[in-house]
């Protein structure tokens, strides 16, 4: 009966999980969606507490308890620009949860003498995506939250000892299939995927971020789903294959969305240094126009149609709000304002949908690269805010640049561009951008909040 | 220790399947709320956690068990709240506002 009623909410999860996954098709539909796997989730939790198996509640209660409080915490007192850090460190109590209950498997079926064949497959693939799904996701974490350095580290052979020490783990992986029996192998093999997932993410810039958050994702996924197999538990393997694919897709989008292939993006090491300097050097042969905010103020309080295009540089000076309200005083004045969102903007995928969203911007003002590509012709202003690589036009035309191929957003299309920019800088990738060289931009320096409140007041004053 | 089934396989295969259909259908507007809503439903790792955490199995297991029970709580709690506040914040425009 117990049994019975186990099976039933598991599968019941199961079907809530893809309900809530369906519902996130629409805003409209999503919190319901969501909803339901919540419920799903809270069935399948019941549901494994009344198992035989389980005689002693207080150290789950202790684990729920502290881990419930920590991440409650996190959920209501982070700040929307702090989402990419918490879902990295999210990925990380994900593979870490997985990998424990892999290695307290292994530990107590005699140290893997128990331990058949096939389930041994399993249980090193568990470990092996785990443990280093949580050092990177921890590397990602640190980098986005600033306590690593984020631009690219590389040292020489690089790419040559990653790969040898990546087929060495693959080596005791499939060492331990054979030959389950062999504690030191399996911590071995932990230990090494820890490394592994230092060594992967070390040499990973800034912007290639949500490539990588989507790869971490989708191992996160994977470890989850190889538990069940371990375990013999469905609910998981549905729930880990879901987010494993979902990682999956948006690794694929993602680097689409900057014509790359996985390889890459994990082995490339894009923005090395001596691209920085050639850059900056021929930076400056050329001149950029400047504008005072009282001009900028003047093009958008005129404008009929702007379209705003953000990127991690507001999220860095945490300008949303003022974007908002810029929107707000040139759509009282007349003016359209819609917002250009590059798949890639930002440090994870979707990152500029929340924020916008945060400060009030509603959803149908936010378009996609697609959906807003062909209307720049007909936009007065293109306001760029610090954003830089996803408007370069050189990805349309240059060969040469490393960033050829990337679909960009047509900003030099419009008939005007204004681009608010912290300094002459060039973005990660240390390519120049030669939209900022063109005849119809005009450059606003400055901290992306100042100059934008500056620009509220001077439009509000225009007759 | 139970055995693997070809069962399990095609439960993994076709869950992967269904996956990528509907999450192909999510627009991008929404992938960042779909990451930590795939993340929190992912951790329900948590039930292999709560059996490792109370099934007596021996210190080292509970030990463990006990520690991936606070990580994957965390996801679950934390996943489910942030993915609810996120998702509170998309809203339509409202005709005549202000």
């Amino acid at each position: 009966m117990r049994e019975m009623f186990t099976q039933g909410a598991y599968l019941a999860a199961s079907v809530t999980f893809i309900l809530g996954l369906r519902g996130l098709s629409s805003p409209a539909t999503a919190r319901r969606g969501m909803f339901f796997a919540e419920v799903g989730m809270l069935l399948a939790v019941v549901g494994t507490l009344i198992q035989h198996e389980i005689v002693r509640y207080e150290w789950i209660a202790i684990g729920m308890v502290i881990g419930s409080i920590i991440g409650a915490l996190m959920a209501i007192l982070m700040p929307m620009t702090a989402v990419p850090q918490r879902t990295a460190i999210s990925h990380m109590f994900g593979a870490l949860a997985a990998t424990l209950v892999g290695v307290s498997e292994f530990y107590r079926h005699g140290n893997g003498a128990e331990i058949p064949h096939v389930q041994m497959a399993a249980l090193g693939f568990e470990v092996m995506f785990g443990s280093l799904t949580i050092t990177g996701s921890f590397m990602a974490f640190g980098k986005l939250q600033g306590f690593i350095r984020s631009a690219p580290m590389t040292y020489r052979f690089q790419n040559q000892s990653n790969i040898t020490l990546f087929f060495v783990t693959l080596g005791l992986f499939a060492f331990l299939i054979f030959q389950p029996a062999s504690p030191a192998v399996f911590y071995a093999m932990t230990a090494l995927g820890l490394v592994i997932g230092v060594l992967i993410v070390m040499p990973i810039g800034g912007a290639d971020m949500p490539v990588v958050m989507s790869l971490l994702n989708s191992y996160a996924g994977l470890a989850a789903s190889a538990t069940g197999f371990v375990i013999g538990n469905n609910v998981l393997i549905i729930a880990g294959a879901l987010d494993g694919a979902s990682g999956f897709l948006l690794s694929i989008l993602m680097s689409r969305a900057m014509n790359r292939s996985f390889t890459n993006v994990l082995f490339g090491a894009f923005g090395s240094a001596p691209q920085a300097e050639l850059a900056l050097k021929a930076a400056t042969d050329k001149a950029v126009r400047s504008i005072s905010g009282e001009d900028a103020a003047i093009q958008l309080g005129y404008a009929r149609s702007v379209v705003v295009i953000p990127g991690y540089g507001m999220a860095v000076a945490q300008a949303q709000h003022q974007v908002r309200e810029l929107a707000d005083e040139i759509e009282k004045r007349g003016g359209e304002v819609k917002f250009a969102v590059h798949p890639v903007a930002g440090r994870m995928p979707g990152h500029m949908n929340v924020l916008l969203a945060e400060a009030n911007v509603p959803y149908d003002k936010l378009k996609d690269m697609e959906e807003i590509n062909g209307e720049f012709e007909r936009t007065d202003v293109a306001l760029v805010i610090g954003a830089n690589d996803v408007v370069n036009p050189a990805a349309r035309h240059d060969r040469s640049s490393p960033i050829y191929g990337m679909p960009i957003l047509n900003a030099d299309q419009a008939k005007s561009v204004i681009v608010l920019k912290r300094s002459m800088n060039p973005g990660f990738a240390g390519i120049e951008n030669e939209l900022f060289y063109s005849p119809k931009t005009f450059m606003l320096f400055g901290d992306a909040k100042k100059s934008l409140s500056a620009l509220i007041n001077e439009v509000r004053q225009l007759e | 220790m139970h055995g693997i089934t070809v069962i399990e396989l095609y439960v993994f295969v076709l869950a992967a399947f269904v996956g990528y259909q509907v999450i192909a259908r999510v627009p991008p507007l929404l992938h960042t709320p779909l990451m930590s809503a795939t993340n929190a439903i992912s951790a329900i790792s948590l039930v292999g956690s709560l059996v490792a955490a109370g099934a007596d199995y021996g210190t080292v297991s509970t030990v463990l068990g006990t520690l991936a029970v606070t990580a994957a709580t965390i996801n679950v709690v934390g996943g489910f709240m942030i993915t609810d506040r996120m998702l509170r914040m998309f809203k339509r425009e409202q005709k005549g506002r202000r």
